[in-house]
């Protein structure tokens, strides 16, 4: 046991603290969204004195968040599907390719994760603009696809670095063209950090909400966030009602989150802690 | 080989690279995005620098920089420091204060200005209903950038905290029980062996901090939208207006590449940093 008796209930008291004012927003949203707009104004510390349910179907109705969430899950399923299928053989490459030309190669998808989207933001919307892609959600898929994939590269490349090169020699011994080889070796192997690939990009796609604001802009298509931010926007009086919303929105993650904790903690925090 | 890095590289060239050359372009041009560009020399730049409104957001940048060079970090290392010491509540209180890393920043920010900030429904109503005067903090163009950055904070400093805490983990348990023995007490060893033995992790989130402070537009675009009157703009907020309200897409570009130049120099120190890391683990 680390620590004597004074600095472990110092510790503890300011885990008590940071807990409490980690959750202390998100409880009085979930509170708030079971009460009427009057009982928020008077108290929105009070606990609800009769839980009004009725504020997420209000909620589902009027921000219309059935097609949103249906919009939301599109795109973030076709952005881990396509990052999936681009990100794995370029982190394979780039693991086993030596040489200058690929040092480069790292070093620019390196670059690219610090980039901010305002760099590119401007050209990219005209651009899209002229070709008729605003307001679609596979070309908001796209764009999600350029900006997560070097994370996702970075995370499986390290995965592929841990996998003996004597597999892959073994299986060109035994004729396996190099596809093969990827296909029937390597993927096998690098599943696990698909999985927190897939969990990582799903819920940046989910949250994201520069490019979706930007890109999409009809009721037809936008996704949860900025069916959300949107509504907001124009009536923030129903504080109820709008709570009720974020929740319905938040609450997918929250479930995934805690049936996975670990592939979110260690796939958000991978790169960041150095030995 | 090469052509499994393919589809990859060509969708990150054609996202990222091309229009990342465009902006940089447009920065010279007088451009509304769809009529046809006209050159401008540095006219666009000389514009930005006649504008106020550009050096309050460019100060904004500063010290936003500033704050969460300090304030989260510092939260965060207290609190690794202490879940370190806490093993028994590590797992549950780890996945607490991660929470809010988690949610998205458009609820984050709506949370906060209804439950929080509001003069009508927030915390600060009930304050203003127990005596304590206190106004929007959102509606006060003095107030509201440091207002966006608490909602900032709360949102960052626990994912900070789960970053050091593995880090701190990564240290020998040999290494701080000797220091306990030579009667070292929660500061000593803080400073004498915590800090030191996550030093690389430490450094590295410092430099990512910088570059994320110059390109910071979320939190304060959903939360006051660089309002009010200016008061919590800042370079992306500056750029987005331009481009998409002001129909002036070259005097976005070059805000953009003011603000990428800040980032720059942070992001030549954290390349260099990956490259020699890449270098040791290959």
């Amino acid at each position: 046991m680390i620590g004597d008796r004074w600095s472990r209930t110092f510790s503890f008291a300011l885990i008590g603290v940071a807990a409490f004012s980690s959750l202390l927003p998100i409880v009085l949203a979930v509170m708030n969204a079971l009460k009427t707009t009057v009982e928020i104004g008077s108290n929105p510390l009070a606990l609800p004195t009769q839980l009004h349910w009725e504020n997420f179907s209000s909620a589902w109705r009027n921000a219309q968040l059935g097609p949103s969430l249906l919009h939301s899950a599109e795109v973030a399923s076709l952005t881990i599907l396509m990052v999936c299928i681009t990100a794995t053989p370029c982190a394979y490459v780039l693991a086993r390719q030596k040489g200058k030309f690929w040092r480069f190669i790292t070093f620019y998808f390196m670059a690219t994760i610090t980039v901010p989207v305002q760099l590119y933001l401007y050209p990219l919307y005209f651009m899209f603009a002229k070709l008729g892609l605003v307001n679609s959600i596979p070309a908001v898929a796209l764009i999600y696809t350029a900006m997560f994939s070097p994370f996702a590269i970075f995370l499986l490349r390290t995965y592929a670095l841990a996998i003996p090169v004597a597999l892959e020699e073994a299986a060109q011994v035994d004729g396996a063209k190099p596809w093969q080889t990827f296909w029937y070796v390597i993927l096998p192997m690098m599943r696990p950090g698909l999985l927190t690939v897939a969990i990582i990009v799903g819920l940046n796609a989910w949250n994201e909400f520069v490019i979706a604001v930007t890109f999409l802009q009809n009721d037809s298509n936008v996704t949860a966030i900025v069916r959300f931010y949107n509504l907001t926007g124009q009536y923030s009086t129903d504080w109820g009602e709008m709570l009720a919303a974020a929740v319905t929105i938040v609450l997918p993650i929250v479930v995934i989150f805690v049936l996975l904790q670990r592939q979110f903690i260690d796939g958000m925090t991978s790169g960041a802690v150095k030995s | 080989m090469w052509l499994f890095a393919l589809p990859a590289l060509l969708i990150n060239i054609c996202i990222i690279l091309v229009p990342a050359v465009l902006t940089f372009t447009a920065a010279f041009f007088m451009w509304d995005g769809v009529g046809k560009p006209a050159w401008a020399g540095l006219a666009n730049f000389q514009n930005m620098a006649a504008d106020p409104v550009f050096w309050s957001a460019l100060t904004n940048n500063f010290i936003w920089t500033a704050i969460f060079l300090t304030v989260p970090v510092c939260i965060a290392l207290v609190m690794a420091a202490a879940l370190l010491m806490a093993p028994n509540a590590r797992i549950v209180v780890q996945s607490i204060i991660f929470l809010p890393r988690i949610i998205a920043v458009a609820v984050t920010g709506r949370i906060f200005q209804g439950m929080i900030f509001s003069p009508a429904t927030g915390i600060v109503a009930w304050l203003n209903e127990r005596g304590f005067s206190i106004s929007d903090p959102l509606a006060d163009p003095d107030r509201s950038l440091y207002a966006v950055a608490a909602v900032d904070i709360w949102h960052w400093w626990g994912f900070l905290a789960v970053v050091f805490l593995s880090a701190m983990r990564q240290i020998s348990v040999d290494q701080i029980e000797a220091a306990r023995l030579d009667g070292a007490g929660f500061l000593a060893l803080f400073r004498y062996v915590l800090i030191p033995g996550i030093r690389p992790t430490l450094i590295l989130m410092l430099i990512l901090t910088v570059i994320w402070s110059f390109q910071v537009f979320e939190f304060i675009f959903i939360v006051t939208r660089g309002g009010p009157a200016y008061g919590s703009e800042v370079l992306a907020t500056f750029a987005y207006r331009h481009a998409f309200f002001e129909g002036d897409v070259g005097q976005a570009a070059a805000a953009a590449c003011v603000m990428s130049l800040f980032g720059l120099c942070a992001t030549a120190v954290y390349l260099w940093l990956q490259i020699t890391d890449d270098a040791q683990s290959t």
